[in-house]
């Protein structure tokens, strides 16, 4: 395993970039996850790293050596597919030695590995099997193992759950993570569902239209987003429209007063988390203090999301806690809500959505 | 209910009608290959393995058997190494002509044999003329090389359909998948690809040989003196005789290609790729 480097990699067709000036360093044994909603060059990226796609500008550097240029079969990565992609006609032991057979490794030493491969993914005894006689989950770990064997500089993983139900991605999540540290592989993951994103990576890079939005830990993006586009996809976020006023003021167009800690200028959109804001009499006392009519409620057992309309333009989402002996509000109940200053965070217009 | 049984019979009566309707003639050339008489005609006078022994001495129709089979052989060779590569071609590679050149490949299935024959034959005297303008005094008219390329045209629409219909729904992420491995392209075509469309290669490479082997048509105008393909030693025996020995050797023929049929079934599901 080894550390892969991303100098402003770039991919165009035509005048269209999918991927604009890339620049990430993935230490040896980091998860790097990239993250984003489908078109936002996530998959491509990975492909540039497997050598599939040929990038128009930048450079990559698996281990120190640039490989910018050289074809897949010379590039010791190790991918599994989102279609897991094994091999129909060899068996789970012919397609785990594949990539050792290719590297010319002796007989006896590619017997040992792949039975070491197939130890760590718990499929000892499955190795005479042919894929179509696995289940899915089964299948997916052969296709881990495959790309284990033959210790590739980079384990590279296509959305690799997305195929599973819900309740065996969970369980894969945790075993590939745990795999992951022991080995101390440097991995790269894509995928577009943002708890698989945070439960499993060590760094993240939120991507949109091409470009990289930010890249930091869990924490940085949650609590410091770097834009709306941020703020949204990771976690979820209550927006205001408005404007930001001089003194640490922000105006909605729904004519809300809020005071915010940020000192941006101009037109722009208050973020809010909706675990950020207090209900009930608590929230008289907090620097912003509202009331609002319930307009929606969806309960979702252990919590309950209630929207609350603060003037005609002005909609938030709270999160009320379902303990029992309380009195949970109803449809058109006037509702006391408020939060902190500290809690809004404010991105000035730029033109930028989800 | 009622109305349910009632289509099912009609579809089963379809069926059954179909399936006579192939089976009835190799039913009767093989029971008429039995018959005492010589001349066929109903009721048998009783039954013999005469006409068996009476072909093995007709040296046309075993000399026929021996070159059809080679030429079927060599045929169905060839028309592989172009054929299947063409269809990976076809399915990979080609953009908005693709479909052209797909319709090409299947021309010769329009064409009627016959004329195909004649334009072959035409085109082989020309070629001859060429070669002998460049000082080189080479046979191409009537030769076995002129035959067998003739015969791998007619079974390259066959090859190339089959092996296309294997490819679709290919999943090409395992060529992908080999290729991340470590596996080059030709590796990759050797290892994988080819493996897993076997079935398609298969069958095409039976039918290739099926249709190459029963040729008349083409052969007629192609063949060298003095050597016969079985069709046209069929053909010329029936010119001067008809007695069961024709029946006989046609059991042969259907005995042979069904268990040519029946062996490639154990080694592929014809069902699956045809």
């Amino acid at each position: 395993m080894a550390k892969v480097e991303i100098e402003s990699l770039s991919k165009r067709y035509g005048e269209n970039f999918v991927v604009k000036d890339l620049s990430i360093d993935i230490p040896q044994g980091e998860f790097l996850v990239l993250l984003g909603p489908s078109g936002c060059g996530k998959t491509t990226t990975l492909r540039m790293i497997a050598g599939f796609v040929e990038p128009s500008a930048g450079r990559i550097l698996l281990a120190g050596r640039d490989v910018t240029t050289l074809p897949p079969w010379k590039r010791n990565t190790g991918l599994v597919f989102q279609s897991y992609a094994l091999f129909p006609h060899l068996s789970v032991e012919e397609n785990v030695a594949f990539g050792l057979e290719m590297r010319k490794v002796s007989p006896a030493e590619r017997r040992a590995a792949v039975s070491e491969a197939l130890r760590l993914v718990r499929l000892e005894g499955f190795g005479a099997r042919l894929p179509r006689q696995l289940s899915g989950g089964q299948q997916q770990r052969v296709a881990l193992a495959r790309a284990l064997a033959f210790r590739p500089d980079v384990l590279l993983l296509d959305e690799p759950l997305s195929n599973l139900d819900a309740k065996l991605r969970e369980e894969v999540r945790v075993e590939i993570r745990e795999l992951q540290q022991k080995l101390g592989l440097t991995t790269v993951m894509v995928t577009h569902d943002q708890d698989e994103a945070l439960s499993m990576a060590d760094r993240l890079v939120v991507m949109a239209q091409g470009e990289a939005r930010q890249i930091g830990t869990q924490h940085d993006l949650y609590e410091r987003p770097a834009d709306r586009f941020v703020a949204g996809f990771v976690g979820r976020s209550n927006f205001l429209d408005g404007g930001a006023a001089p003194d640490g003021l922000f105006l909605s167009t729904g004519g809300l007063r809020i005071a915010c800690a940020s000192r941006a200028r101009g037109k722009g959109t208050l973020a809010l988390r909706p675990e950020a804001v207090s209900v009930g009499p608590e929230a008289a006392c907090l620097d912003n203090s509202f009331e609002g009519v319930v307009e929606y409620i969806s309960y979702l057992g252990s919590v309950l999301d209630v929207r609350v309309r603060l003037s005609p333009q002005d909609r938030i989402i709270v999160q009320i806690a379902n303990r029992s002996g309380e009195v949970l509000p109803k449809m058109g109940d006037t509702l006391k809500i408020g939060w902190p200053a500290t809690a809004g965070r404010v991105f000035p217009e730029e033109g930028v959505s989800r | 209910m009622l109305q349910r049984s009632w289509r099912r019979l009609a579809l089963d009566a379809a069926a059954l009608a179909s399936l006579a309707f192939i089976l009835v003639p190799l039913v009767f050339v093989s029971w008429l290959a039995f018959f005492k008489q010589e001349i066929p005609s109903f009721p048998p006078e009783g039954y013999t393995l005469h006409w068996f022994s009476s072909m093995l001495t007709q040296k046309a129709i075993i000399d026929g058997f021996v070159m059809s089979a080679e030429v079927g052989v060599v045929a169905t060779l060839v028309g592989l190494a172009l054929g299947v590569p063409a269809a990976l071609g076809l399915v990979r590679y080609m953009s908005w002509w693709g479909g052209a050149a797909s319709t090409l490949l299947l021309m010769p299935l329009v064409v009627p044999a016959i004329v195909l024959g004649t334009a072959i034959y035409v085109a082989e005297v020309e070629a001859e003329i060429l070669v002998y303008g460049f000082g080189i005094e080479t046979p191409v008219i009537g030769t076995i090389g002129g035959l067998i390329a003739a015969h791998a045209l007619i079974v390259l629409p066959w090859v190339v359909r089959l092996v296309t219909a294997s490819l679709v729904g290919f999943d090409r992420s395992i060529e992908e998948a080999a290729q991340n491995l470590g596996a080059t392209p030709m590796v990759t075509l050797r290892r994988i690809t080819l493996p897993v469309i076997r079935p398609g290669v298969v069958a095409a490479a039976l039918f290739a040989f099926v249709i190459s082997f029963s040729n008349l048509e083409l052969s007629l105008f192609l063949v060298g003196a003095g050597r016969t393909t079985l069709p046209i030693a069929i053909l010329q025996y029936l010119e001067w005789k008809i007695d069961p020995t024709i029946a006989a050797a046609s059991v042969v023929q259907i005995a042979i290609i069904a268990a040519a049929m029946l062996i490639t079934d154990r080694f592929v599901k014809l069902t699956q790729v045809v």
